[in-house]
């Protein structure tokens, strides 16, 4: 029955644990992928190679001579650390079988942003899964190319302005929804997926042992805010990852051999619904919404609040959530 | 030392002595995904994976791009690595052929040469792998199946060489080559693995300052494809050409001793030169068509016209010493170029023979003939015309086309 091994953790074990994501890197001042990128390496069990897409965390920990990276690590481009993953993975599979390495295992970890996952990156991410490599894909979505400046992604939230899509005096930002990515990734009927936020931490490490754990191929999308992109404080990211979950905006789940549960912060709110807050409260921190909170587009944040609701609905659904109290918010 | 080996004849078509050598080469892993006219390599290889008549990995990527990448990826973590490809196929593993170079990694490819779209076209050309140019890779051309065999095989020795380490690419005409059946002398499987070896690797200080083997290694972290600013990247391409250098004599090398075991040798391995070093008249190419040329060359050579051909096996390096040498004594030189470079002064092969021949006090005339785009036949009876040309130029001292079109409807 047990699908995975116990792993019971302190904040102080996690803390003593050496980092293997060192700093000196050149991540900006409250940083979102830099946290999650130290807490997922507080998950790391044995031998490990990692791969990472260009972008944000590639390039602020591997100017070279420098590095921010105490493993293995390969960059090769945009758009294919799935498939990076794949040939190492076959590699490590058959130096093992022909005794030319002594490792036992070898996770595999491809890392990479929203433009490396729902955009350029998701033929290489898709037909990796179709073939069922070993490995755990982790998104850290900071909603947004971020590195080229926060241009407009597919994970980039209706009406959000980024430098590709202005609020302007006629269009209110993106006008598109945020793709479904991780529900995409649970169509494709991999063993494990799963949703994880910073500050649940406890929650993400757990999460990343669970992917590196499972046999086959595993996705983790972690929310990961960037003050530079999203017009925010750089002290609130970690606040704000946790308004994402509350408001529904970003619920933990996990899709374990494709069956759906709310993880516990998420599952917590659908009990009790009247603590979901209010998608206005996670909005209105945020500079590239602030155009929303103007009389002239004061619509479309009703329709992001029912979308927001929608999603959320259908989540519960496929979790086999009946709320207690059906009332409307 | 002579120990040729005893070979076995087979009956195979250009593609399947390249997936032959493959299978020989004990490479770890195939990242491969079909295409005309290269598919019969990963069909039979697959069959061979299938079989388990090989201990590799098979990895049927979802596009060129992946299978290159997964190439480039095993291929640092240590594998041998083996591709195959054409035209548009190689056209979009483009941005990872400069990041194969880049991070030095030996990945041999075969390219089984086709044209390039549009207008969609299935046939030989060298159109694909003359784009890739300038991409940090090792470039081989075959004259037929049986040297796609021996190239595939001296590949791997050649771009796992320490002073290398490039990635390096065998070409065979689309069809003409890899479609077409010919008697093939293979080796024996123990004595290719023997020659080629288990991959070696070079060690590096990596950022604790420890020495490691320059592979993706849990216990020896290095990593691998950083970003390097302008204070770096420089010195990065720097190296990648002094490695280009260093091919010149290791692919010499490599050709000397495998002629040793196998009785074959193909020129120095960079150019093959045929009836070159007396000839008045002589033709460059590439590929394919040197076997035409060569059945003319006798047949003028028959008459006492003295005619020769200079074929360029390697492109990539380009043998700048060893062209000028056999070709500043020759009198009027008709380079063939099966790819255009649009705009160009000339096809690409073209511009390189007569930058190469500058320097030389002798400056033979020189002529650029493009041909067979697209699969089209070019027969004896042009050749002869490139010759007749040529004979013309030396009467009149002077060349009055410079790019001219063989058997094109104008």
């Amino acid at each position: 029955m047990e699908m995975f091994t116990e792993w019971k953790f302190t904040a102080k074990d996690i803390a003593e644990k050496p980092d293997l994501f060192l700093s000196g890197h050149r991540a900006c001042a409250g940083c979102g992928p830099a946290t999650v990128l130290r807490l997922i390496m507080k998950a790391i069990r044995g031998p490990t190679i990692l791969t990472n897409a260009t972008g944000c965390m590639e390039v602020v920990s591997s100017i070279y001579p420098y590095t921010s990276w105490a493993l293995p690590w390969l960059h090769t481009a945009f758009e294919n650390a799935a498939a990076n993953a794949s040939g190492i993975e076959a590699a490590i599979k058959i130096l093992k079988k022909k005794g030319r390495i002594k490792y036992e295992h070898v996770d595999v970890i491809a890392l990479a942003g929203d433009g490396g996952t729902y955009d350029i990156g998701i033929q290489a991410l898709s037909g990796a899964v179709e073939r069922g490599h070993d490995f755990l894909f982790v998104l850290y979505d900071n909603e947004a190319y971020m590195n080229t400046g926060i241009q407009r992604s597919g994970g980039t939230p209706l009406g959000a302005s980024t430098t590709t899509s202005p609020a302007g005096t006629v269009i209110p930002g993106k006008l598109e929804h945020k793709k479904p990515i991780a529900d995409i990734m649970v169509a494709h009927e991999m063993p494990y997926v799963a949703t994880a936020s910073p500050y649940y931490w406890r929650d993400l490490i757990t999460k990343v042992r669970r992917g590196l754990e499972v046999d086959g191929p595993a996705f983790l999308h972690v929310f990961a805010p960037c003050p530079r992109g999203w017009r925010s404080d750089q002290a609130k990211s970690i606040e704000l990852s946790r308004l994402a979950v509350e408001t529904c905006v970003f619920p933990l789940w996990e899709a374990i051999n494709g069956e759906y549960q709310l993880s516990t912060p998420s599952k917590v709110l659908a009990l009790s619904p009247e603590k979901k807050k209010p998608v206005k409260e996670y909005l209105q921190v945020q500079g590239r919404f602030r155009h929303l909170f103007t009389p002239k587009y004061a619509k479309m944040l009703e329709e992001i609040q029912r979308i927001i609701d929608e999603r959320w609905q259908r989540l519960l659904k496929k979790c086999g959530i009946t709320q207690p109290a059906a009332k409307k918010e | 030392m002579k120990s040729v080996v005893k070979q076995e004849v087979l009956a195979l078509n250009g593609d399947e002595a390249v997936a032959y050598a493959a299978k020989q080469s004990d490479v770890d892993v195939v990242a491969a995904y079909p295409i005309t006219p290269q598919t019969i390599i990963v069909e039979r290889f697959s069959e061979y994976v299938a079989n388990g008549e090989v201990e590799t990995q098979f990895v049927c990527t979802e596009s060129e791009h992946s299978a290159l990448t997964a190439c480039l990826a095993a291929s640092v973590t240590g594998a041998r690595a083996f591709t195959a490809s054409a035209s548009a196929g190689l056209a979009l593993m483009h941005e990872m052929l400069f990041v194969t170079s880049g991070c030095r990694a030996p990945v041999v490819m075969a390219i089984a040469n086709r044209a390039l779209s549009a207008p969609l076209n299935i046939h030989g050309d060298h159109s694909d792998t003359m784009a890739q140019r300038d991409s940090g890779w090792i470039q081989i051309y075959v004259e037929n199946a049986q040297e796609a065999y021996d190239s595939v095989i001296q590949a791997f020795k050649i771009a796992e060489n320490p002073e290398v380490l490039l990635p390096a690419i065998v070409g065979l005409d689309g069809f003409t080559l890899s479609h077409t059946l010919e008697n093939v002398h293979v080796l024996p499987d123990d004595v290719v693995r023997k020659f080629i070896g288990v991959r070696q690797f070079i060690t590096v200080i990596n950022h604790e300052g420890k020495a490691v083997p320059f592979r993706l290694d849990p216990e020896n972290p290095t990593t691998m494809g950083p970003i390097a600013l302008p204070n770096y990247y420089f010195e990065f391409k720097r190296q990648q050409e002094e490695a280009m250098r260093n091919a010149l004599k290791v692919i010499s090398q490599v050709n000397d001793e495998y002629a040793e075991i196998s009785g074959r040798k193909y020129g120095d391995g960079l150019l093959e030169p045929y009836h070159i070093g007396d000839a008045e008249i002589g033709i460059v190419c590439l590929g394919s068509t040197a076997g035409t040329v060569k059945s003319v060359v006798d047949e003028l050579r028959a008459k006492g016209v003295k005619a020769g051909l200079l074929r360029m096996r390697t492109f990539r390096p380009f043998p700048v010493k060893g062209v000028v040498e056999a070709l500043e004594n020759v009198k009027a030189i008709a380079v063939m170029d099966r790819s255009m470079s649009f705009g160009g002064n000339g096809g690409p092969v073209f511009q390189e023979v007569r930058n190469a021949l500058y320097d030389s006090q002798k400056r033979p005339q020189i002529v650029n003939y493009i041909y067979g785009l697209g699969g089209r036949d070019t027969n004896p009876t042009q050749i002869h015309g490139i010759f007749k040309d040529l004979q013309r130029i030396i009467e009149k001292g002077r060349v009055e086309n410079l790019v001219n079109f063989v058997g094109l409807r104008e």
